[in-house]
């Protein structure tokens, strides 16, 4: 080894750990300190949702609220919220037939069953906010992430793009906008429940099928539900932590 | 993506309409598969002194390290926001198995590869700085790092540590290959992936796969300077190749006889995407043509004494056919697991693109630029013969 070597290895060394450093210092600058929301604090909520199965009259009004309130691209294959009909005959349980006509946006018009024998529901799917997220633990960055009050959500902004947490999702739950070529996903109406609002979807719900709850306050009617519904999530088995609670959900739900 | 909607079967979640991996990232598990596999034959010969494979040493670790230059181009070329890729280095989801990729991928470049060439090419690169002139000389002088210390003693120590490397090296390439089965593997949603034997079928075909590609690169390198075939050479190394083959084979059976007997809740739907839009890729390609004809091949060569020209053939033809049965595999395994939906009831189709950012032309030049760089690496670092190897 001749000294010069040494030096020039010292020195390349020495750049490198102090210019990385100096970038994430500078990076903390630059982003500055996040701004506070008045009068809500996260650590005190826990959201949920439950859907009640009997309730859901298949209009579609909530998806329709969901992408105006959320600008959600209105292609047909882009949803927060979308509805499925199922037609499941009894005597063959696990071969459903499932359709969800453009998500359900225009609700499911015209004809009546063409199995007369089939039982039929609408079930309304979103993202089910899972506390052990599988889509939270795959993201490279970071940059999607559970909130101290249990709601899932992306940063937009470090985003990569690279689909892992849409793989991920058990339920279908994200798909990547198009215009910003990050994922995008349900927020739970992040912007109103903060100021005390319930989600687009709820708001608008007819025969009130979904309902937004609090599980950390005591005072919220979602315990009484709870309390006296046998309720299921999605897929128990993906041992997610989901928590959008099914009343009545069928065992022939995906 | 109109146009898909129409060729949907049965039902799929409306999100899942649209396949989020296409064919580049086929290439990036088949890429990193040849790396792996190339790296681990060379150190066949440094570890475990297979002798008879000398001839390749070095042209496998070119290829290697030609391979893993481009291995993370097709991911860049695939992200919507490839400006931001270098978070993954910066700010780590450390829980994720896809924020380990930069880190592996480093370690494996810089400290495993570019090194153990840098050393086993030293002798060489500081000649031919002291013989060049111009450019070269000051290009030669910089990969030298302007030490021109040949010294017996010097040597000696960098055939220590290019041997201490290699050892680090084969773990280093289980590592990486094992390492891009896992992010398959490790995504319980999807039942077409989630299998703990996921990181081992990916590291036996990367083996077969590199194995497979270093015999043709050799192949065809010699016949390009119209040099003879060390046929000692290729015997082991498509001996080696069969033994290699032979695993991966098993494993690949063991885990679709398990899924049959097992015959799960996605059994139905994946028993028919296998019967329906993967039974070119699936049975023909991957298991027929790309497995079942080599592995038959190579072992009538163990098994009846044959000439030759004969046996060159067989070799230039189960390599071909091995390569191609290990894309299909990285095809089926990428694509086959979104085709399906994730609610079993409904299959979508991949409609690949030509001349778009993630299009068939794409994939196409950068299968084609490691063979582009591995020819440069071979203009600047010779491979056939060295001071350690003889001639």
């Amino acid at each position: 080894m001749n000294p010069d070597r040494r030096s020039f290895l010292l020195g390349t060394g020495k750049l490198l750990v102090l210019s990385t450093a100096a970038s994430v210092a500078w990076e903390a600058i630059v982003a500055g300190r996040p701004e506070t929301a008045t009068n809500y604090t996260m650590t005190d909520h826990w959201w949920a949702m439950v859907v009640d199965i009997e309730s859901c009259i298949g209009c579609g009004i909530c998806l329709r609220a969901c992408k105006e309130e959320n600008d959600v691209p209105r292609m047909p294959q882009y949803f927060r919220t979308w509805v499925e009909r199922y037609r499941v005959n009894p005597s063959d349980l696990e071969h459903p037939v499932v359709d969800s006509p453009n998500g359900g946006y225009d609700g499911f018009p015209g004809k009546g069953d063409p199995d007369p024998d089939a039982k039929h529901f609408f079930v309304p799917k979103l993202c089910n906010h899972c506390a052990d997220s599988p889509c939270v633990q795959v993201c490279p960055v970071g940059a999607t992430f559970v909130s101290p009050d249990g709601v899932v959500l992306v940063d937009k902004t470090y985003c990569l793009g690279c689909r892992y947490c849409v793989q991920a999702c058990p339920y279908g739950c994200r798909f990547i906008d198009p215009r910003t070529s990050t994922v995008d996903k349900c927020t739970l109406c992040y912007h109103r429940i903060t100021k005390g609002l319930t989600t687009a979807c709820c708001e608008t719900c007819p025969t009130g099928a979904r309902q937004l709850g609090d599980l950390k306050n005591k005072k919220d009617p979602i315990h009484q539900f709870l309390l006296g519904h046998h309720v299921l999530v999605l897929k128990p088995q993906m041992a997610t932590g989901a928590k959008v609670y099914y009343n009545g959900l069928d065992g022939s739900v995906r | 993506m109109e146009s898909v909607l129409p060729a949907i079967q049965g039902f799929m979640y409306p999100n899942e309409m649209e396949l989020q991996w296409g064919v580049l990232v086929v290439l990036y598990p088949f890429i990193t598969g040849l790396v792996a596999g190339a790296f681990i034959l060379a150190s066949l010969e440094r570890v475990f002194n297979v002798d008879a494979i000398k001839p390749t040493y070095r042209l496998a670790l070119l290829t290697a390290l030609a391979f893993l230059l481009v291995a993370p181009l097709p991911l860049q070329l695939h992200l919507g926001h490839p400006e931001r890729s270098l978070e993954m280095y910066l700010t780590p989801h450390t829980v994720s198995a896809m924020a380990m990729f930069g880190f592996v991928y480093l370690w494996y470049l810089m400290v495993v590869l570019v090194l153990e060439v840098w050393l086993d090419y030293r002798k060489e690169i500081v000649l031919m700085w002291r013989e060049s002139r111009g450019p070269k000389r000051w290009l030669y002088g910089a990969m030298a790092l302007w030490s021109d210390n040949i010294s017996p003693a010097s040597l000696a120590l960098d055939d220590r540590i290019g041997r201490a490397l290699t050892v680090i090296g084969i773990p280093s390439a289980f590592l990486l290959h094992g390492y891009v089965g896992f992010i398959f593997g490790s995504v319980k949603a999807n039942p077409w992936w989630s299998t703990p034997l996921m990181p081992i079928v990916f590291l036996f075909s990367a083996i077969v796969s590199g194995i497979a590609a270093v015999m043709l690169v050799y192949m065809v390198t010699a016949w390009w300077r119209e040099r003879r075939f060390d046929m000692e050479c290729l015997d082991t190394v498509a001996r080696y190749l069969f033994y290699a083959f032979v695993v991966d084979f098993s494993l690949e059976m063991l885990d679709l006889i398990h899924r049959i007997y097992e015959a799960d809740e996605s059994f139905r739907a994946l028993d028919f995407m296998v019967h329906t839009s993967l039974y070119t890729s699936q049975v023909i390609l991957q298991i027929l043509v790309g497995t079942v004809v080599p592995l038959s091949m190579l072992g009538l060569v163990q098994l009846v004494r044959m000439g030759e020209k004969t046996r060159r053939r067989i070799y230039g033809t189960a390599g071909l056919l091995t390569l191609i049965g290990i894309f299909a595999m990285r095809w089926n395994v990428v694509i086959g697991g979104q085709l399906f939906s994730k609610s079993f009831l409904g299959y979508t189709v991949y409609k690949m693109e030509w001349a778009t950012r993630e299009g068939l032309l794409p994939a196409i030049l950068l299968l084609i630029l490691p063979f582009v760089i591995l020819a440069v690496l071979i203009k600047l670092l010779p491979p056939w013969g060295s001071q350690r190897h003889g001639a």
